[in-house]
């Protein structure tokens, strides 16, 4: 296990390289650039200034060569300074990653525990209107984009009946306090999480609809156990193999869609930062930004497969 | 001295996709206190269901016990509560299946499964139920059992599965044992073994069992008499030795033709007698063989015959069977 580990480990480091040079040639052919999205050109000493700066940010070498100062400084433990501000980039990061595993994690967490919740007891009660009810609410979960909802949710809980904030992660000008961090919470948590709750639900509905039909849940039943144990321990652990693979899949379109909902509902983590370094050109804090999701799409692959062979003894890695 | 299981009139169906399957259309049968029983007929008369209806395991949707009574050590079965009848399933009448390679959890280990029994059942803590667990595996011929309740079901051969099903169904003691073609799914050489198995641990333990076989010739051998099955009914009923002697029901004269020959390969999976087996989504109102039968008359397409005791516990459904009785006697004298 620990071998495999590793190798996967080092796997990855190929990949994540790929990634960063794909994203930094395809970023340097945005039109414009930072120095240009930084100084209006109506100055009158602008052509000098424009020409001034690029030469201090490095924009003027040749691409490979701003790739190779970038690599040269990441193998340093340094992503470089923003642009914008001169601040470093991993204190940027560091500063506003919480804020983004808060809401990704507590939209993963809403989806984890209703979908799979709700899919479980559609299958128990297939055909009934429980059933009936959750599968229309989980086409429509699945067909609506997640901004879209954001925004319906901000209609209905927001305007109609105010009892969310719609924006930031905390009351400005008030002391932090966790209520409050919480109500703000809300309605980006369960726009990102909604969705993905719809996706678990029907991946478990149909998980467990065919695992209720074999033969050893028939066992379990004619052994005598409570129906409880038939489901909890015979079903649901085998039923929630594939789930946690889909769920792992999940991940990578979560940072995707968190970037969206941080704009909408102005969330302070990396998502919302990396809108503005795209609007600024700000290269060294949108690389940082696509480094850090790419290894945490990595670090989560790699934990769905460890999840898997501790679900299921039959696959072991080595 | 009362028996110990009385099955009367037993109607069990399903109903899927608008039509209703008349699986078991009244059924009787009884067993003694540490009697066997073989149920015999072809795929899809209803075996299984039969069997599963004695523990009402049969789940609606989309199947449901509609008529008879199932009297187990003096209490009907189909009256009790759910939390009742949870007591009696694997605790007084255990059930192995046909498939073990699919019968056990992949993802738990045999000891789990094993154990989770005993500890419901009999009350036992983690420790004994271990010990009594391993115990078991080794009275069905499991070597080293104790290392071996860690294990895996895919880290035991097919055989060994049903070893293991065996261990688990008799852990605690039952009275019945029902053995849902046990063998069918093994190789030839590993069937007999685990008909002997079974046949030694029922007179150490002096349990009754019923066993449900395509494969009359496996287990005639072990018990004390056959119920023939076909169409959801019951067509004949006998002891063992009455019923290769004196068959009276045609279809029971179709399967002992059937039976494999012991000089090798078995071809006895599916009987070959001429014809399509009943539809059960419309079953007739005459006798539901009649339209494969050469000795069927007008009359047996027109009423369903009674079942007709014979005396000696033989039993038959059928309007000619004195008739076949004699034909049968003078055939094999020629
Ligand atoms: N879950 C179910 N849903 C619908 N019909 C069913 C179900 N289970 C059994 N049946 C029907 O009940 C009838 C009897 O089936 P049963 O399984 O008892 O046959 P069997 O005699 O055990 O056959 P085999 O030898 O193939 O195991 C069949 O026609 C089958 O289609
Ligand atoms: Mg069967």
């Amino acid at each position: 296990m620990t071998t495999y580990i590793l190798r996967r480990l080092l796997v990855s480091i190929p990949i994540l390289l790929g990634i960063t040079v794909i994203v930094f040639f395809v970023a340097s052919k945005m039109p414009g650039d930072a120095v240009l999205a930084m100084i209006s050109t109506e100055t009158p000493q602008a052509e000098d200034l424009i020409k001034l700066r690029r030469g201090q940010l490095g924009l003027d070498l040749p691409l490979y060569v701003q790739y190779g100062r970038w690599l040269w400084q990441l193998l340093q433990g340094n992503l470089g300074y923003s642009f914008q501000t001169g601040e470093s980039v991993i204190d940027i990061l560091l500063a506003r990653i919480p804020a983004t595993l808060q809401l990704m994690g507590t939209a993963l967490l809403i989806a984890i525990v209703l979908g799979v919740a709700m899919g479980v007891v559609s299958a128990l009660k297939q055909y009934s209107r429980t059933d009936y009810t959750f599968t229309f609410l989980g086409f429509a979960g699945i067909s609506i984009p997640d901004f879209f909802l954001g925004m319906v949710l901000v209609y209905l809980l927001a305007i109609q009946w105010p009892l969310f904030p719609t924006s930031g992660i905390s009351t400005a000008g008030e002391p932090y306090s966790l209520v409050d961090n919480l109500r703000h919470l809300a309605l980006p948590a369960l726009a990102l999480g909604l969705v993905r709750t719809a996706t678990f639900m029907r991946y478990t509905r149909t998980s467990v609809l065919e695992v209720m039909n074999n033969d050893y849940v028939r066992t379990a039943r004619a052994k005598g156990l409570s129906e409880w144990l038939v489901v909890v321990r015979h079903i649901l652990r085998n039923a929630l193999i594939p789930v946690v693979t889909v769920i792992g899949l999940t991940l990578p379109v979560l940072f995707g869609g968190s970037v969206i909902i941080e704009m909408i509902f102005q969330w302070p983590g990396i998502g919302l930062m990396f809108i503005g370094a795209v609007t600024a050109r700000d290269s060294p804090v949108i690389m940082g930004y696509v480094l850090f999701s790419a290894v945490m799409v990595q670090a989560s692959n790699l934990l769905t497969d460890m999840a898997y062979s501790f679900l299921d003894p039959r696959i072991r890695y080595d | 001295m009362p028996s110990l299981l009385e099955v009367r009139d037993l109607v069990t169906r399903f109903y899927s996709e608008g039509a209703v399957i008349h699986a078991v259309n009244g059924v009787s049968f009884s067993l003694d206190t540490g009697a066997s029983m073989a149920i015999v007929g072809e795929s899809g008369s209803g075996k299984s269901v039969t069997v599963m209806s004695l523990m009402r395991l049969v789940r609606f949707p989309p199947g449901r016990i509609e008529g008879g009574e199932v009297i187990f050590e003096e209490r009907d079965l189909l009256r009790l509560s759910e939390e009742e009848m949870r007591r009696i399933r694997g605790n007084r009448i255990a059930m192995i299946f046909q498939d073990p390679m699919t019968s056990l959890n992949p993802v738990l280990s045999i000891g789990l499964q094993m154990t989770e029994g005993l500890r419901a059942h009999l009350g036992l803590g983690e420790r004994a139920a271990r010990d009594r667990a391993a115990e078991m595996l080794s009275l069905v011929g499991l070597p080293r059992p104790k290392e071996r309740l860690d294990d895996y079901p895919h880290q035991f051969s097919g055989g060994q599965r049903q070893r293991i099903m065996i261990a688990l169904a008799l852990s605690c003691n039952p009275a019945l044992l029902i053995a849902d073609e046990p063998t069918t799914a093994l190789d030839v050489t590993v069937q007999a073994q685990i008909v002997e198995l079974i046949q030694g641990l029922r007179e150490k333990l002096g349990m009754a069992v019923i066993w449900i076989s395509h494969n009359l010739g496996l287990v005639a051998g072990v018990v004390d008499k056959v119920a023939v099955m076909y169409g959801g009914h019951i067509v004949e009923q006998s002891p063992v030795d009455e019923l290769y002697e004196h068959p009276r029901h045609p279809y029971t004269l179709g399967l002992l033709k059937a039976i494999p020959k012991m000089d090798g390969r078995d071809q006895g999976r599916l009987f070959s007698i001429d014809g399509m087996p009943p539809d059960l989504r419309r079953p007739p109102e005459s006798c539901p063989f009649a339209p494969r039968c050469i000795y069927a008359v007008d009359r047996c397409r027109q009423a369903l015959p009674p079942l007709d005791e014979l005396g000696a516990g033989q039993s038959v459904r059928c309007w000619r069977a004195d008739e076949v009785a004699a034909l049968n006697v003078a055939g094999a004298m020629r």
